[in-house]
């Protein structure tokens, strides 16, 4: 019988914790040196922010799906919210002379709070759900948030801020379209930075793992779990469904801010299902509520198809197949018993391992 | 289907008439023995004419006891007789159908399995239910989010208050356990413990909700003699030291008729007898529900 054993004195979320910071910490520091000696090829340079917005994506997912235990097709509705949130309130505020760190910074804020209330309004009647059906709505849900998106004009003069659902905003000569309907944004001021992603990656595993180390995450995964016993010692289940999947939605927004301010042009469209369904890829992937298991998901699946470009055209079919194999690979017991087993006999100390009672006589 | 039996003929043979003598308005305390110690006091669980319909199926009826505020009771009955579903409407997994119960003098009608829980009823599960993928130590955690009520900024930042709180319910926790001897298996996970410290785990819980009834669902199933002999000691120790009444539906006759006061007998979802064990023992409706009637000696 295999044993979850605290490793010292460190409990498995401190240990986890440690290694999601470590990951992110080395892999930050590394690609920095390497960009300092003109290492990175402009290819990976552009795909930075990009891979911090993903990771930031499959973290805030892990909480909903690994965590709450919900499986949620409507992640990219959130991300899009968070994004084109973010690039208005960065081309509002960009006539006034302030720093562009703190533009940044409020127009991240924005998107995740506009996301995260979004996320709360849609888990109020969808978290009622479960199973399939949840999943279903939450899809409906994300493709809703993106035909609206498709259909928003906003701008932005002297008269202030315009928004509509067409295209005649009645702008001075001097006013400047934000969103353009279908068309997205264009002409975005690129606020993203690799430091700035490095620091939203940070920001959001500081949360999502303090969460499972707290009060609330114990309530919410009590709530996977088991439902039935969670009511029974006086758990309000939806309740704490409802924490995570807002608390989720808002990091999907900070991460979608981050995405959409990386870009100068920027469609609706991109946050389809597809999107929707790419982030689910990474959590499954890496993990359902294993965090640092997201984190390279998402590194590795955001590189592979430039890596895979010299198959041409038949890079996403190289894609499908390497994604298959990892996924063997991954769940295939032999190799979980061998890195267990690795693990085991790397870092633990073998007087430490306490003897369970009566052995695993059952 | 419906199972259909006249109700006289289960009358006949009880030796406490519930069901003629059963008056809306009057206390039903008179209904059971209550242990000596508990009489002046008004029950904690005063249970009135309780019942569930299921379609067609009556699965519990008019089912009337009050349990005193330190009481070990007991319900018995052959498998069906509609004891679990009891549970679950003291639980309210179910709503009666007729009836109600009054927990601490408070009427508990149209009240959610999670208000119940806040009043003070735990119970445990036949089917063992733990959170299986939390170790020990946090399943019994989880079960103090009353004490434990810093809010999700504290949860999110780890302030002075997440500190303290927490270092108190870890504390409490390993208290908790240390009821069962199970401390040093605070950190395992849930579903790697063998079977008797899952069920020792589920009581644990329920005790770290800090009730005044705990209800037992079969605590001793799956035990062996020594583990339920040890059983017993523990279910009178818990009523002990917490001072609380505790129901419990067993099978095994030598822990009902060990540690229970007053026992309830159950079959098609009625009272067939209540009373102490030496009274149950000996009640020949009983002796039929468990081992078919006598044929008339010639």
């Amino acid at each position: 019988m295999k044993m979850k054993i605290k490793n010292g004195r460190l409990s498995p979320y401190t240990k986890n914790s440690i290694i999601s910071y470590g990951i992110v910490i080395i892999a930050f520091v590394v690609v920095s040196v390497l960009n300092g000696m003109g290492l990175v090829s402009s290819t990976l340079q552009g795909q930075l922010v990009p891979i911090c917005a993903y990771i930031i994506m499959a973290v805030s997912l892990n909480l909903v799906v690994g965590i709450s235990g919900e499986l949620s097709l409507g992640h990219a509705g959130f991300m899009s919210a968070g994004a084109f949130t973010a690039i208005v309130v960065s081309g509002m505020l960009e006539a006034s002379d302030m720093p562009v760190i703190a533009r940044f910074a409020i127009a991240v804020v924005c998107g995740a709070i506009v996301a995260g209330v979004l996320g709360f309004l849609i888990g109020i009647p969808v978290l009622r759900l479960r199973g399939d059906y949840l999943a279903i709505v939450t899809l409906a849900f994300g493709e809703i948030i993106k035909n609206i998106m498709n259909i928003v004009y906003a701008g932005v003069d002297s008269h202030g801020f315009h928004l509509r659902a067409n295209p005649d905003l009645g702008l001075e000569e001097s006013g400047r379209m934000l969103l353009n309907g279908p068309m997205g944004a264009t002409a975005v001021q690129r606020l993203s930075t690799f430091t700035a992603g490095f620091v939203l990656v940070l920001i959001t595993l500081f949360v999502v793992q303090n969460i499972m180390n707290s009060k609330q995450g114990r309530a919410i995964m009590a709530c996977r779990d088991n439902r039935i016993a969670a009511e029974s010692i006086g758990l309000n289940v939806m309740k704490y469904k409802l924490m995570a999947f807002t608390v989720s939605a808002a990091l999907a927004g900070m991460g979608g801010a981050l995405f959409g301010l990386n870009f100068s042009t920027l469609l609706p469209i991109k946050f389809n299902f597809n999107t929707s369904v790419l982030i689910l890829v990474f959590v499954v992937l890496g993990g359902l509520g294993n965090i640092w298991g997201s984190i390279i998901a998402a590194t590795i699946l955001t590189v592979l198809p430039e890596v895979l470009r010299q198959f041409a055209d038949y890079r996403m079919l190289a894609y499908a197949i390497v994604l298959i194999l990892v996924m063997i690979f991954t769940y295939s017991p032999k190799i979980k018993n061998f890195t267990q087993n690795f693990m085991e006999n790397t870092f633990r100390k073998k007087d430490k391992k306490p003897e369970a009672e009566g052995g695993a006589a059952v | 289907m419906s199972i259909k039996f006249k109700k006289d003929d289960v009358i006949q043979n009880t030796v406490y008439d519930v069901y003629e003598n059963y008056d809306e308005s009057k206390s039903t305390v008179e209904d059971i023995i209550l242990p000596e110690r508990d009489k002046d006091k008004d029950p904690i669980l005063d249970i009135r004419g309780l019942g569930i319909d299921f379609g067609g199926l009556t699965a519990v009826d008019e089912f009337t006891i009050a349990i005193g505020r330190t009481e070990i009771a007991g319900i018995i009955g052959p498998n069906g007789a509609g004891k679990t579903t009891i549970f679950n409407l003291l639980t309210k997994v179910y709503q009666p159908t007729r009836g109600t119960f009054l927990f601490d003098g408070k009427d508990t009608s149209g009240m959610t399995t999670t208000q119940i829980s806040k009043m003070g009823i735990a119970r445990t599960f036949q089917n063992i239910r733990l959170f299986d993928k939390l170790t020990v130590e946090e399943n019994v955690k989880a079960a103090m989010h009353e004490e434990v009520n810093y809010g999700l900024a504290s949860g999110i930042f780890h302030g002075p208050k997440y500190r303290k709180q927490e270092k108190a319910a870890h504390e409490r926790a390993l208290e908790l356990l240390s009821i069962f001897d199970m401390q040093d298996l605070a950190d395992y996970q849930a579903s790697s413990l063998p079977y008797g410290a899952q069920r020792r785990l589920e009581i644990v819980r329920a005790l770290a909700t800090n009730p005044k009834v705990l209800l037992l669902d079969e605590p001793a199933a799956g035990m062996n003699p020594s583990e339920t002999a040890e059983l017993m000691n523990n279910i009178r120790k818990i009523r002990d030291t917490f001072g609380i009444a505790i129901l419990l539906i067993e099978h095994d006759m030598s822990l009902v008729m060990n540690v229970c006061e007053g026992i309830a007998v159950l079959n098609f979802g009625r009272i067939i007898a209540k009373g102490t064990p030496e009274e149950i023992q000996n009640n020949p409706a009983v002796i039929e529900a468990y081992l078919g009637k006598k044929k008339e000696a010639k």
